[in-house]
This record gives C-alpha cells, structure tokens and sequence, in this order.
C-alpha cells in the first residue's frame, strides 16, 4: 500500500523533475554562461577531463553578467513592461467578452448546453498557428475585414490593422476566450438558479441581483479565468510575431530574437529566468485562489 | 352559544364581515397545452396558516409561484388586500418566500442573509441592525450571526431562511416545502416552533407541502389540490373526519374503502348493500341519496374495535380473519379477511403489553362500529 502510494507520487515528481526542473537548471546555467562563437554558443563548458579543478573552474566562470546587462539596456525593462500591460488588457477585454457568453451558455435550455460547448472549444480542434495565419488574411490591408468594410461603404481607404498592437489584441482575446469562457460558465452553470428569484422576492431588479448575487458568485470562475489568459499572454510570442508590428514589444518576442536573430544564449536564457520569476506571482496567486475554491465547495 | 366560540377559536372563513387578504378569481395557469391551475377560485384570510396540499403535479407550486410574482396567470386575477398583484412584479410585492433549498446566498454571513431584503427597502440604515438582531433572537441564531451557510447544520440554515424571509415583515409569508430537507424529529420539533413564530409575528403564512401529517399539524386550513383543482378545503379536523371525496379520504391518513348501494332509512339514517352475504352496513348522512345509488363506504381504521368475542349491540359487526398484524409500537393494525375476501384495516392502541395481547395470526375476529364512525361518499 505504502509502497504503491510512493509510486503514485513518483511518477508525477519524475515527470516534472525531467522536463521542467531539469531544463530548467540547463536555461539557468546558460543565464550566468558568456557568449562564444562556439558550438553551443556559450562558455564554459564543463570539461571533466581536467578532474577537480576543471569543476572548480567551471563554476568560477559563472557570473550574473547577463543580469546585469538585462538593467542596462531599457529595451529588456520596457518589453517585460509592455508585455505585461498588452497581457493585462487582453485579459479585460477577454473578460469582458467571455463573461456574457459564458452567462448565455449558462441560462440557455439545458439541450443547448452541450451544442454551445461544442462551439466554444470547436476551434482547439485546428492548429493554433493555422488559425493566426488566418487571422493574417482577415486583418491585412486587403483582406476580409478591410474589402467588406469598403464594400458596405464606412470606409474609402482600407484600415492598417495588421502588424499593429490592434491586431495583437484581437489575436490574444480570439485564441485566449475560451479559457476565460470556460471557468466562468462552469462557475455560472452550478449556480442555484432559485438564489436570484430569492434575491428578487427580496427586493431586487434584475440588474442589482445580478450584481449582488450572481457576479460574486462567479468571482472563482472569473479570477481563474483571468489568470489562464494573463499567465500565457504575459510569454506570448507566435501572436505578437505574426500579427504585431515592428513597434510592438513583447518579451516573448525579444526572447525569439536574442535566441535565433542574435544566437545571444546566455542573454535569452537571463530574460526567460526573469520573465518566469515574474509569472511566479499570478500563478501562486491562481493556486490560492484555486485551493480556496476547493475548500469553499467541501 | 356561537358568539362565545368565535371568541375563542381562529375562524375567520365563517365570519361575513371578515375581508379575505388573498383571493383567487378564477384563475387559470397553463403551461404550453398542460395546465397547470383549471379556474381555481379562492379565499384565504390574515392571520391564517393555510396549507395546500397535494402529490407532486399537482399545481400547488404554481399556485405559490404566481403569488410570489414569478408566474403570471394566464386568465382570472390575484387580489391581495383588494389589489389586482398580477403584473407587480415579485421584488415590489410585500409577500416573501422561503424557498425549499432556503437559497442562502452562499457568499454572505448569516446576518448579512437576513438584512439583504432590509438593505433594498425603504428602511432607514440605522434601523436595520436592529430589526436584524430581533430577527436573529426570534430563531434562536444569534450566536451564528457571522457564520456562512456553509458552516451551519441544515436545520439551523432553514431557520436563517425563515428569518431572512421573514425580516420585512411581509403581508404574506410562502413556505414551499419548508421543512421537507430536514429529518422526520427535527422536522417535528420545527414544526412547532414554525406556528409560535407564525402566532408571535402574526403573519400569514401560506405552506406548500406533499407530506400531509405536517399540513395537519401546522395549518388552520388546508387545501387539498388534484390536478390543478382544488378538492376541498376545510381545518385539518374537517378534512381528516369529513372528507368530501373519495380522493381526500384516501390522500388525508389511511382508509378503508367498501363499495355498495346506498338503500336511504328514516332521517338521517341509511343502509348500504354489499357483498353477498353481508349484512348490509347501517350509516348516517346529510346527502340525499336515491334507493340503490352506487356509493363507497369510508371509514378510518382507528374508528374500527377488533375483539375476539362477538361484540354486543353495536351497529355494525362483521366477522373475518386476521390476516397480517402490523406492530407500530404505540398502536397496531389489524388485517383482517372477511369472508367475502375483502380485507379491513382495525387499529387498536397497544395498552397492554405485546407477551398479553390476545389476538394473533389466523384468528378469528370481529370487526365493530357504531353508525357514525364512517361516512359515505358519491365522488
């Protein structure tokens, strides 16, 4: 019993030890590497034949260099700033999206349920890149988006949407919404529906029942949902590539670039370790909030 | 003689110049082609605890429904305090509900629960905690007054509801199902405590329940419902000794049911033919029957006396077999086959020790009762 319990847990923390914590201590010895035209393109490397002192030496090599470096030049400060700001608004408007979609999916007859599901992850079921692309041909100055607008005659000249923050936006709250749908439908759905006639009998319209009643009911669903858009947006990089433009700063984006433009690993490695110790924040966050959750339904 | 006993008892139906603060006029409900409530007329009185009684389907939550605004009828009019409420909708309506699932809100503490409705009314803030704090006092919750929902016991949540609905001080106070999540001994005790509240805070309470020993015991009327008609209405007395059909007898308690002709006698009196072989069962009624009417027999197993000798001068004796005993504690019940293969059910309070009761399986037995122990019964 003891035994299987043991594997039971083993598995897991061997899963996470092999594909997180171990790449993970090999992006963080690179952060405190230095750059060489060498293959990898870092020194040093460790060289066991020299026995002990090639250790010693080894680790002597290692500093906080690229560190440094990341506080010198703004671009690094401004990117994590800008990724940040960019993340958070999707987030919003994901919310302000996702949230009327999720109450109709909620309060529609019961056979509707699954049908509007269906909808609502249908797209997963192409591949993400596919799906930008699209977007590429939506948003260009002679794609979709702009030939219908022309055509129905609000617009003379076509609109640059593509290659701006605008179509960064529209490409995150598209790819992102179902995961703030989904949380806050399954928040809403369990809902007592005889709470808000309750509320009624009490004295409410409509309007303030809902805000006194079933907003703060869905609080778990909405915080859960905000933290599955901002966490991912925050280290987006296929989106801000593909859809941004030249002024558009993200830090996924220069991550891209330090790696394969600049082949600066040890400067990558420096920016991803950073970007995750600030991801760290809102995902303990999203853990409390979850485990609170777990307590507030026992 | 009359005079004194209005001022005694609660009978506000037989008194004329008493005004009704609910009345149903015709009221009609339908659901797509089903319906709901069929032209249902009815009065109930201030002060009352009126029970509507009935299986499930059977329109009683409908009925509440549109009293509580959240169903419209769909012909005839509800008149509170003489005003058409039909298109008041429920949260400007002075009638609060407690709902089955009590429909705490779940986010907010006990005390918050109960001044929710006090926060959207017109009563001035600085009134509120205390109006709460009497609420709390009246069921007996104020030491959990911060607790959530969640970290109080099923009985206790039904009294924050009760409190919460209550707070208002609604004209008209609807229970669905009030206690129907609570097991059989708490729902007794709560029972009682509903009516002192009710008596204390002299609302009126309408209460919808399946369960009809908990309308006999909390209601001043009750109204036993049948697919969105009511059958009868009358006290809990009336309605268990005077059934007016067939259906209330068998939905109010146990009953035996003996199907015959009716034969009228002298007065009052009337003898009822079945079986062959049996002599025919002696009766009274206030109906006027025509000789040879089919009629059925009704008679509660309590008002029938088993005995192992032959019974002297009762109106009604028959003779059979005991058939299945059914030991409750406090009382038994007898089944007992006559002859003509019909069973009987007699009931007999166990004032003797069960090691010295004298009538066991296989026995012969005679069943006894007097002339107006049962009623007799057209519809």
């Amino acid at each position: 019993m003891d035994l299987r319990r043991t594997f039971l847990i083993f598995v897991p923390f061997a899963w996470l030890l092999l594909l997180f914590l171990i790449p993970f201590g090999i992006v963080l010895k690179i952060s405190l590497s230095d750059i060489a035209l060498s293959i990898p393109p870092y020194t040093p490397q460790l060289d066991l034949s020299a026995g002990w002192s090639g250790i010693v030496e080894y680790f002597q090599a290692l500093d906080l260099e690229n560190y440094v470096f990341l506080t010198q030049d703004n671009l690094y400060f401004l990117a994590y700033m800008s990724s940040v700001q960019i993340a958070f608004i999707s987030m919003v408007i994901t919310l302000i999206v996702g949230y009327p979609i999720a109450y109709g999916m909620a309060k529609a007859p019961d056979h509707w349920r699954p049908t509007l599901m269906m909808l609502v992850i249908l797209p997963f079921w192409t591949s993400f890149l596919i799906r930008v692309y699209a977007w590429m041909g939506i948003l260009s100055q002679e794609g979709f988006l702009n030939q219908f607008l022309l055509w129905i005659g609000i617009i003379d000249t076509p609109l640059t949407i593509l290659n701006t923050n605008w179509a960064v936006y529209i490409g995150i709250v598209y790819t992102y919404l179902p995961f703030m749908i989904l949380p806050i439908y399954a928040a809403l759905e369990k809902m007592d529906g005889s709470l808000m006639e309750a509320a009624e009998d009490l004295g409410c319209s409509q309007t303030s029942a809902f805000w006194l009643v079933t907003f703060p009911l869905s609080r778990p669903g909405v915080i859960a949902g905000c933290f599955l858009v901002f966490i991912p947006a925050l280290g987006e990089v296929v989106i801000p590539s593909l859809l941004g433009g030249s002024q558009t700063l993200m830090i996924g984006k220069v991550l891209w670039e330090e790696f394969f433009s600049n082949r600066d690993w040890p400067v990558a490695s420096a920016v991803a370790v950073i970007l995750l110790l600030i991801l760290v924040i809102p995902i303990v966050l999203f853990q409390r909030n979850e485990q609170k959750q777990r307590e507030a339904g026992r | 003689m009359a005079q004194q006993q209005k001022k005694t008892v609660f009978e506000p139906w037989e008194d004329p110049s008493e005004k009704p603060i609910i009345r149903f006029k015709n009221v009609t409900k339908r659901f797509g082609d089903f319906t709901a409530i069929d032209n249902l007329t009815l009065d109930i009185y201030r002060r009352e605890f009126f029970a509507l009684l009935g299986p499930s389907g059977c329109g009683k939550t409908t009925l509440m429904r549109m009293l509580a605004g959240f169903e419209t009828p769909t012909s005839g009019s509800i008149l509170l305090d003489d005003k058409d409420i039909a298109a008041v909708p429920p949260n400007k309506r002075e009638v609060n509900m407690m709902f089955q699932s009590y429909a705490l809100f779940p986010h907010l503490t006990v005390y918050d629960n109960i001044a929710f409705g006090l926060r959207r009314s017109s009563m001035p803030k600085a009134d509120i905690p205390g109006r709460v704090e009497q609420m709390l006092r009246l069921t007996q919750l104020t030491q959990f007054a911060k607790r959530k929902p969640h970290q109080i016991s099923g009985g206790q949540r039904q009294r924050v509801a009760l409190a919460r609905s209550l707070a208002k001080a609604p004209k008209l106070l609807l229970l669905d199902e009030p206690l129907g999540a609570l097991d059989k001994k708490l729902r007794n005790e709560t029972q009682f405590e509903l009516m002192d509240i009710q008596e204390k805070t002299g609302t009126t309470f309408v209460i919808v329940t399946h369960d009809q020993e908990e309308a006999m015991t909390v209601a001043s009327r009750v109204a036993v419902m049948d697919q969105g008609r009511i059958v009868q209405v009358a006290t809990p007395d009336r309605i268990y000794e005077t059934p007016n059909s067939v259906y209330v007898a068998d939905f109010i308690g146990d009953v035996n049911l003996i199907t015959g002709k009716a034969y009228p006698g002298t007065g009052e009196q009337v003898e009822i033919h079945w079986g062959e072989a049996q002599a025919p069962i002696r009766a009274n009624t206030s109906k006027s029957l025509a000789a040879g009417a089919e009629v059925k027999f009704a008679i509660r197993p309590e008002k029938i006396g088993i005995a192992s000798e032959p019974p002297q001068d009762a109106a009604n004796v028959v003779q059979g077999k005991v058939l299945d005993i059914a030991y409750l504690g406090n009382i038994s019940t007898y089944h007992v086959e006559l002859p003509s293969g019909d069973v009987l059910k007699a009931q007999a309070t166990n004032s003797r020790r069960i090691s010295r009761r004298n009538i066991t399986w296989d026995d012969t037995v005679w069943l006894f009762w007097t002339d107006t122990a049962g009623i007799v019964l057209t519809e």
